[in-house]
C-alpha cells in the first residue's frame, strides 16, 4: 500500500466497452465479403460510461444479473481486454485473478505438475514455487494424490487444488468471480477464512457473486451494474437491498 | 501487469507440451525417431533403386534435409494454432501472450534434439569424418528456432483474425517439401531458378546442414567464398532475426485484440 503513493487501487474513468456480435465468424470468405460490402458489425455494449474508484484495502462487490457487464468489468481490471474509450488504471503489486479456477490445468498431468504450471502462469518464480509447494498441497488436502494424473481427481479435489494455487501468490489485489462455492462445506469455510485473511491484511478485494449473503460478509461496498451502467454504488447493505427490491419489482411486473 | 518469471513460465509450458505428447505413448520419444527413419528408408529406396542416384551415404544425405524440414513444418503449424488452441488461457489469465507461440516452438525443438541425435548417429555410422565445423551445428539450429518463432508469432496473430491461416501454413509447408532441396542436391538447380532458393531461409538451412555434416566443410559466411551460389550464413542470420523482430512487432500490435476475437 505504501508503494502506491496515493493512487487508488483501481480507477475506472468513463469506460466504454463493446463487443462485435458476430466476431465468431472469421473465415477468409467473411473477411473478403466485408471488404466488398460496406460492413458495420452490430455492437453489443457491455459497459457504458462506467466510472468508479477503489482505494487500497477496500473490498468491493459487483452485483447485477447475468449480462450486466460484471465479468467484462473484471476482465478489464485484469487487463485481459482494453476499453473502447476511457481509462482503466490498476495500481499496486501482484494480482490474483480467481476468475476461472484451473484455467491452465491439464487432465493428463499430475497434480504436482499442474501446480507448477499454474503457479508459473500466475507469475511465481521457481523459488516461490519451491517454497510454497507443500503449503499449497496441504491447504488443498490432496495428500498422496498429488502425484496422480488430474483426471483421477474428483471435481472437488481439483477445485481445491486450483483455489489453493490461485491464492498462494500473496496478492495485493484479489479478484474473485463466483468461486466461493468451491468443494464441500468444510472446504468452503476454509476458502472463506483464507479470503477473510486477505481482508484483514488490508488487501484490495474485488468480487462477483450471486450469493448475496457471502458478499455481505466479505465486502463493505457494492457496485450494482445493470445493462452496462452503474445503478448504485455505496455501502453493501443499502445497495444489495436496492438491488433485491428492483429484482422483486421486475419479477412482479414481468 | 504480469510481473512473473518468464524463463520459469516458458520452461513449464515447454515441459507441459512435451509431457502431454509423450505420456500416453508406449514408445514415447521413439515416435520422434520413427517418422524420419521410415521416410529416410523410403526415400533411399526410391532414389537409389528406382532413380539410380549413385551418391554415397544417401540416407545421411536425405536426413540432412528431412530433420530441419520436419522441425520447421511441425513447429510452424503448431505455433500458428497455438494462440487459438490455448483460448482458455488467453481469455482467463493475464499471461504475456508472446510466451505461448514461443514455448510451442521450443517444445518442438525437443523433438528436434532427438532427431539431431539420430542424424549424428547415422553420420558417424556412415564413417563421415567428425570435424571441427560440427561446432557450427548448434548455431545453425538456434537460428532456425529464432526463424520459426518469428514466423509463428506472425501467423499465430493472423490465425486469431482469419482462421484459414493455418491451412495456408499447411499448404506452404507442403510446397516447401519440394522447393527446398530436401531429397535432391542444390547443385542440380540452375540459374535463373537458384534465386528462388536464395530467398528461402529454410533452403539455406538445409544447404548449410549438408555442407557441415555431409560434405564436411565450413558453412559459408560470405558470397566471396561460396563456389556457385550466394547462400550464406549471414543471410541466415539476417533473415532469422529480421523475421523474429517483425513477428514480435506485429504480434504486439495485435495482441490487445486477441481477447475479442478468440
Amino acid at each position: 500500500m505504501s508503494t502506491s503513493n496515493g493512487y487508488p487501487a483501481i480507477l475506472f474513468q468513463d469506460v466504454w466497452k463493446s463487443f462485435d456480435r458476430h466476431a465468431g465468424q472469421i473465415l477468409l470468405r467473411d473477411r473478403l465479403r466485408h471488404m466488398f460490402h460496406s460492413h458495420r458489425p452490430e455492437k453489443f455494449h457491455a459497459l457504458r460510461d462506467i466510472s468508479f474508484r477503489i482505494e487500497h484495502g477496500e473490498s468491493v462487490a459487483v452485483i447485477g444479473h447475468n449480462g450486466a457487464g460484471k465479468s467484462t468489468l473484471l476482465n478489464l481490471t485484469t487487463k485481459l481486454c482494453r476499453p473502447d474509450r476511457g481509462v482503466v488504471e490498476v495500481h499496486g503489486g501482484r494480482i490474483a485473478p480467481l476468475l476461472d479456477l484451473g484455467a491452465g490445468f491439464h487432465p493428463d498431468l499430475t497434480g504436482a505438475e499442474n501446480v507448477c504450471i499454474n503457479a508459473a502462469l500466475l507469475g511465481l518464480s521457481r523459488r516461490d514455487v519451491r517454497k510454497q509447494f507443500d503449503s499449497i498441497v496441504d491447504f488443498a488436502e490432496i495428500g498422496d494424490f498429488i502425484n496422480e494424473p488430474l483426471r483421477t481427481y474428483s471435481t472437488g479435489m481439483m477445485m481445491r487444488l486450483a483455489f489453493s494455487v490461485a491464492t498462494c501468490v500473496n496478492p495485493d489485489l484479489l479478484i474473485i468471480d463466483e468461486v466461493l462455492g468451491v468443494g464441500d462445506l468444510g472446504f468452503a469455510v476454509k476458502c472463506r477464512e483464507r479470503i477473510m485473511q486477505f481482508r484483514r491484511a488490508e488487501k484490495t478485494i474485488l468480487c462477483v457473486s450471486h450469493s448475496n449473503d457471502t458478499l455481505k460478509d466479505l465486502c463493505e461496498r457494492a457496485i450494482w451494474l445493470n445493462k452496462g451502467e452503474v445503478m448504485d454504488d455505496g455501502p453493501i447493505q443499502r445497495v444489495v437491498e436496492a438491488y433485491k427490491n428492483a429484482m422483486q419489482e421486475h419479477a412482479v411486473a414481468g | 501487469m504480469w510481473r512473473g518469471d518468464y524463463l520459469y513460465l516458458i520452461q513449464n509450458l515447454v515441459m507441459k507440451d512435451f509431457r502431454i505428447r509423450y505420456r500416453n505413448m508406449s514408445l514415447g520419444v521413439l515416435w520422434s525417431l520413427l517418422n524420419p527413419i521410415v521416410m529416410m528408408g523410403v526415400m533411399t529406396f526410391v532414389w537409389t533403386k528406382i532413380f539410380k542416384d549413385g551418391r554415397p551415404h544417401f540416407p545421411l544425405f536425405v536426413l540432412c534435409g528431412m530433420v530441419p524440414y520436419n522441425f520447421f513444418t511441425i513447429a510452424w503449424s503448431g505455433g500458428t494454432t497455438s494462440i487459438v488452441d490455448s483460448a482458455g488461457l488467453i481469455k482467463r489469465l493475464p499471461v504475456p501472450r508472446e510466451v505461448v507461440p514461443v514455448s510451442t516452438v521450443l517444445s518442438c525443438s525437443i523433438h528436434l534434439l532427438v532427431q539431431v541425435g539420430l542424424l549424428l548417429a547415422i553420420a558417424i555410422g556412415s564413417h563421415v569424418v567428425v570435424n571441427k565445423y560440427w561446432f557450427w551445428l548448434p548455431v545453425v539450429w538456434a537460428l532456425e528456432i529464432v526463424f520459426v518463432s518469428g514466423l509463428s508469432l506472425l501467423t499465430a496473430a493472423a490465425n486469431v483474425f482469419v482462421r484459414d491461416t493455418r491451412y495456408i501454413v499447411e499448404s506452404t509447408n507442403l510446397v516447401m517439401m519440394w522447393l527446398v532441396p530436401v531429397f535432391y542436391d542444390f547443385s542440380l538447380v540452375k540459374d535463373p531458378y537458384t534465386q528462388i532458393y536464395d530467398l528461402n531461409p529454410l533452403a539455406a538451412l538445409v544447404i548449410v546442414m549438408r555442407r557441415i555434416v555431409y560434405e564436411g566443410v565450413a558453412p559459408n559466411w560470405c558470397s566471396g567464398c561460396a563456389e556457385h551460389h550466394t547462400l550464406t550464413m549471414w543471410k541466415l542470420v539476417l533473415a532469422s532475426f529480421s523475421v523474429f523482430f517483425i513477428g514480435l512487432i506485429v504480434f504486439r500490435r495485435f495482441k490487445p485484440m486477441f481477447y475479442e476475437h478468440i
